[in-house]
């Protein structure tokens, strides 16, 4: 009676993936020709970084291939040496394509992208992982090497589309001095913690090394703060930021304070009952963390609402009430904990969700996309002041991801929203936590003033 | 005393009307419920605790260890002990006292008081014919023994008794004993509407200024006192007809406490315990008094035991009624709080009953139950203690340090207890 329902329970089961991979589904969809939604690989702690070994190519010169193959040592990656396009299918299946395209000053070069990746992607696993590392066209010396930077977008995006089985292709540009930022980015977008971002862009800041961490509790010792995390994805987060070794201070609503307690119970974390559109609600959150705990390290934007409506219909009510949670909240209390003097620890993060609304737009959302834009400009905004301060602020836009919510919809336009992305399913509320437990962490350092989607590579806004 | 018990905050779950949105919930889930919202908030998760103590006044003879049972379905290390502690409607705020007293003389560093009361799950006993027979043919050792047992029963047994809401030895219930204290003091009918307004009013406020954000949980759908009227008002009251003292009596449905189910939990500890947690002490216990008066022979009214407490714990430290910035009078009924008032002001009665020389004087009224009280809360009976104790400290600590509130609660049985908070 005083328990909060479980997570799973809410969540209504994709009978279709599961049709699909049962043994009479699976040759009827083959033979129909339909879409066949693979069982993506999730993060399970102390499991390794990978199910396989990796493979590393180069196109040019490259400056990345070393650092980037002690990442791989270091997390215990098999390193297989790169396959020649006669190389067959024969021999083991790799869980990871890793790309150095540094070293590509003309499109010319991008020759030797296709000529490794062709054959190594014929032999990836189920769930396995395309990345490719470039520079940021915006620092190419010339057109021409802008053109070929650029060029790679279009490729990894293109592959993102063509891979099956539940395997994601991702696109991480450094530039000059932010390689020692590359263990945590490289880690994610090989781990299951990705296993629902595909077709993405990180470009990294330059930043200095961390100290490391400890992979299976990055968060140890942290003070997190998750607004809205009564349920759903909220409560997703505080989940996966208590598990990776945070203290979780879960926000709501009072009025949803049941629900509140139970998730503070669960992850070992305390309950903060406050309605964050309140006039003094900054202040009782900095009193809080003051009193409580002496500061934050880590603060994640998750409150939010819907008040749908076409534009033509909406009411002044519907349009503030979206603005005051969704937008006005974050800057009122980011502000706030940034002016509280020592409050945001140093390495502090900021992470805020927006959405795929907020991206693509979404026929009787304006509010609701609005806000959520708003949210990309803050953040974009903010990162070079947090930068300063040794901390980062980013945004997760999360697309269609499978809630309470997205359980109500009539049956039809749930299930086109689910199967409208290259992995053909929708995400779980675990997968947008993934996503903002890994900018939360300590080795993000140079991830800061991105926008990191969590929808699968949906075609909406892409 | 060693040291003084500092009150780190509390949790209670709305309060429901009788047979509303808590009427499936016993005052096992109730309690464990409230305890697993104390323990979110304080982040108590598997702390053992020096120990539980709480109750119930309506009692299942099943949930003879209550509050121990309730803390182990709870969140807090199940390694903590408990025991139940019953003073009808004193039990929250005795169950505060022994937890402070137990801090105070460092037997404990930490504990929780709390109570909970369903008047919507309570007890049905059985007939107390019914019973013997019962009994007779548990103990019989034969056939024909249990036979012969058997062949008592009556048709009759089968009506349960039921709890009333009565004095055992007067038979009156407490609304018709408050009735007539009512009329002995001469309490008008709008003041008594006066008061029930001005608790609504005051408690609708202390919501809306987000003042319970930390000291009240939602349970099972319901997010504020389901009592609770913040419109109300005196025309609205005044329209309602009298249920105690006949029907020229001036007591209603409106201005009495409505039966109720909930429950609520203080978090107390000591200042060392407090500060290794990074807890806060919103105030301390400063002491307590217990009272009780003869209103079976001795023409006393039941509620009005407080009355006789207050000024041996004034007396006891040095203060008179005045030194205080806010006082929790439980509003058993209005006519209550009001005939309590009227006896502290009135130099007779001080001198008779309470052997005083001068009269303890007036309370000033707008410190008088400022974020509302039962009335419009509604009054479970065990849970009321709790939702005083872990308001007060609130208030206190929001007013600064140094400030002083009295706490007075009375009884059925014609008891009272009365404690001092200072920030």
């Amino acid at each position: 009676m005083t328990q909060p329902i479980p997570e799973d329970d809410l969540i209504v089961s994709d009978w279709y993936r599961d049709f699909t991979n049962s043994g009479v589904g699976a040759t009827l969809t083959k033979r129909l020709g339909l879409p066949r939604p693979a069982v993506l690989r999730r993060h399970e702690p102390g499991a390794p970084l990978l199910p396989g070994p990796a493979v590393v190519g180069t196109a040019g010169e490259g400056r990345l291939r070393d650092p980037l193959t002690a990442v791989l040592k270091d997390a215990g990656v098999t390193l297989l040496s790169p396959v020649t396009a006669d190389g067959g299918t024969d021999g083991e299946r790799t869980a990871a394509v890793l790309l150095d395209a540094t070293g590509l000053r003309t499109p010319a070069d991008l020759a030797a992208a296709h000529d490794f990746l062709a054959p190594a992607l014929r032999r990836l696993a189920p769930s396995g992982r395309v990345l490719v590392l470039a520079e940021p066209p915006s620092e190419a010396a010339d057109p021409a090497q802008a053109a070929a930077r650029q060029a790679l977008e279009g490729l990894v995006r293109s592959t993102a589309k063509e891979l099956r089985g539940g395997a994601t292709a991702n696109l991480l540009l450094v530039p000059d001095g932010a390689e020692g930022g590359l263990a945590g980015p490289v880690r994610f977008f090989l781990s299951g913690r990705s296993a629902y971002v595909d077709g993405q862009v990180v470009t990294l800041t330059a930043a200095g090394a961390t100290d490391g961490q400890d992979d299976d509790r990055p968060l140890a010792g942290k003070v997190a703060v998750v607004t809205g995390a009564a349920r759903g994805i909220g409560a997703a987060i505080a989940r996966v930021l208590a598990r990776d070794g945070a203290h979780v201070v879960v926000v709501d609503l009072p009025a949803a304070g049941q629900a509140l307690a139970g998730v503070a119970n669960e992850v070992g974390g305390t309950a903060l009952q406050l309605d964050i559109t309140a006039p003094d609600a900054p202040e009782r959150l900095v009193g809080h963390l003051r009193e409580r705990h002496g500061g934050v390290d880590v603060v994640v934007h998750n409150a939010g609402i819907t008040r749908d409506k076409l534009l033509v219909n909406m009411d002044a009510a519907r349009w503030n009430a979206v603005m005051a949670v969704n937008l006005q909240a974050q800057l009122d209390l980011t502000q706030a904990l940034l002016d509280a003097d020592g409050l945001l620890r140093p390495g502090g993060r900021v992470v805020c969700v927006s959405s795929q609304s907020g991206i693509a737009g979404n026929r009787g959302q304006t509010n609701y996309a609005a806000s959520k834009a708003g949210v990309i400009g803050m953040v974009r905004a903010w990162a070079p002041a947090l930068a300063e301060r040794g901390a980062t602020i980013n945004a997760v836009a999360p697309g269609f991801i499978v809630t309470e919510m997205t359980a109500r919809m009539p049956f039809g336009t749930r299930e086109i929203g689910s199967r409208i992305n290259s992995l053909q399913q929708g995400g779980l509320p675990v997968d947008v936590a993934e996503t903002v437990a890994w900018l939360a962490q300590p080795e993000s350092t140079g991830v800061n003033g991105q926008v990191v989607r969590v929808c699968g590579q949906s075609f909406l806004g892409a | 005393m060693t040291r003084k018990a500092a009150i780190v905050g509390g949790n209670r779950i709305p309060f429901a009307r009788s047979g509303s949105a808590y009427a499936r919930a016993s005052n096992q889930d109730m309690l464990t419920a409230t305890l697993d919202g104390l323990v979110a908030r304080f982040g108590l998760q598997g702390v053992q605790l020096g120990e539980v103590v709480a109750g119930a006044v309506l009692k299942h003879s099943r949930d003879f260890n209550l509050t121990r049972e309730s803390v182990l379905g709870s969140q807090l290390a199940a390694r903590t002990p408990a025991y139940d502690v019953q003073q009808a409607c004193g039990t929250g705020l005795e169950a505060a006292v022994l937890v402070a007293n137990k801090i105070a003389l460092g037997q404990i560093e930490s504990g929780i008081a709390g109570g909970v009361d369903t008047t919507s799950d309570a007890p049905l006993a059985v007939n107390d014919d019914l019973r013997r027979v019962l009994l007779q043919v548990a103990s019989a050792r034969t056939v024909q023994q249990r036979l012969k047992a058997l062949a008592g029963l009556r048709p009759g047994q089968v009506v349960p008794d039921l709890p009333r809401n009565a004095e055992p030895r007067t038979g009156l219930s407490m609304g018709e004993h408050a009735a007539v204290t009512a009329r002995q003091w001469e309490i008008g009918r709008a003041e008594q509407d006066e008061l029930a307004v001005a608790s609504h009013r005051n408690l609708a406020a202390a919501y809306d200024r987000g003042f319970f954000d930390d000291l009240v949980t939602p349970y099972l759908g319901l997010t504020r006192d389901e009592n609770l009227r913040p419109d109300s008002n005196v025309e609205k009251l005044a329209a309602l007809g009298p249920v105690f003292g006949g029907e020229d009596g001036t007591m209603t449905a409106g201005n009495s406490t409505p039966l109720s189910d909930g429950a609520s939990a203080v978090l107390l500890a000591s200042d060392e315990w407090a500060a290794a947690r990074d807890l806060p002490v919103l105030a301390h216990l400063v002491d307590a008094q217990t009272a009780a008066v003869d209103h079976v022979h001795g023409g006393e009214g039941l509620l009005m035991a407080p009355v006789h407490a207050t000024p041996v714990l004034l007396a006891r430290n040095g203060l008179s009624l005045q030194d205080f910035d806010f006082y929790e009078i439980h509003e058993a009924f209005a006519s209550t709080v009001l005939a309590t008032l009227k006896a502290w002001e009135d130099p007779a009665f001080c001198k008779e009953k309470l052997g005083l020389d001068v009269p303890l004087g007036a309370v000033d009224r707008s410190k008088l139950n400022v974020n509302g009280s039962s009335l419009a809360a509604g009054h479970p009976f065990a849970a009321t203690g709790g939702r005083i104790v872990a308001a007060l400290a609130k208030q206190l600590h929001e007013a600064g340090p140094g400030k002083r509130g009295l706490i007075s609660i009375c009884a059925a049985g014609g008891q009272g207890v009365v404690a001092i908070l200072e920030s």
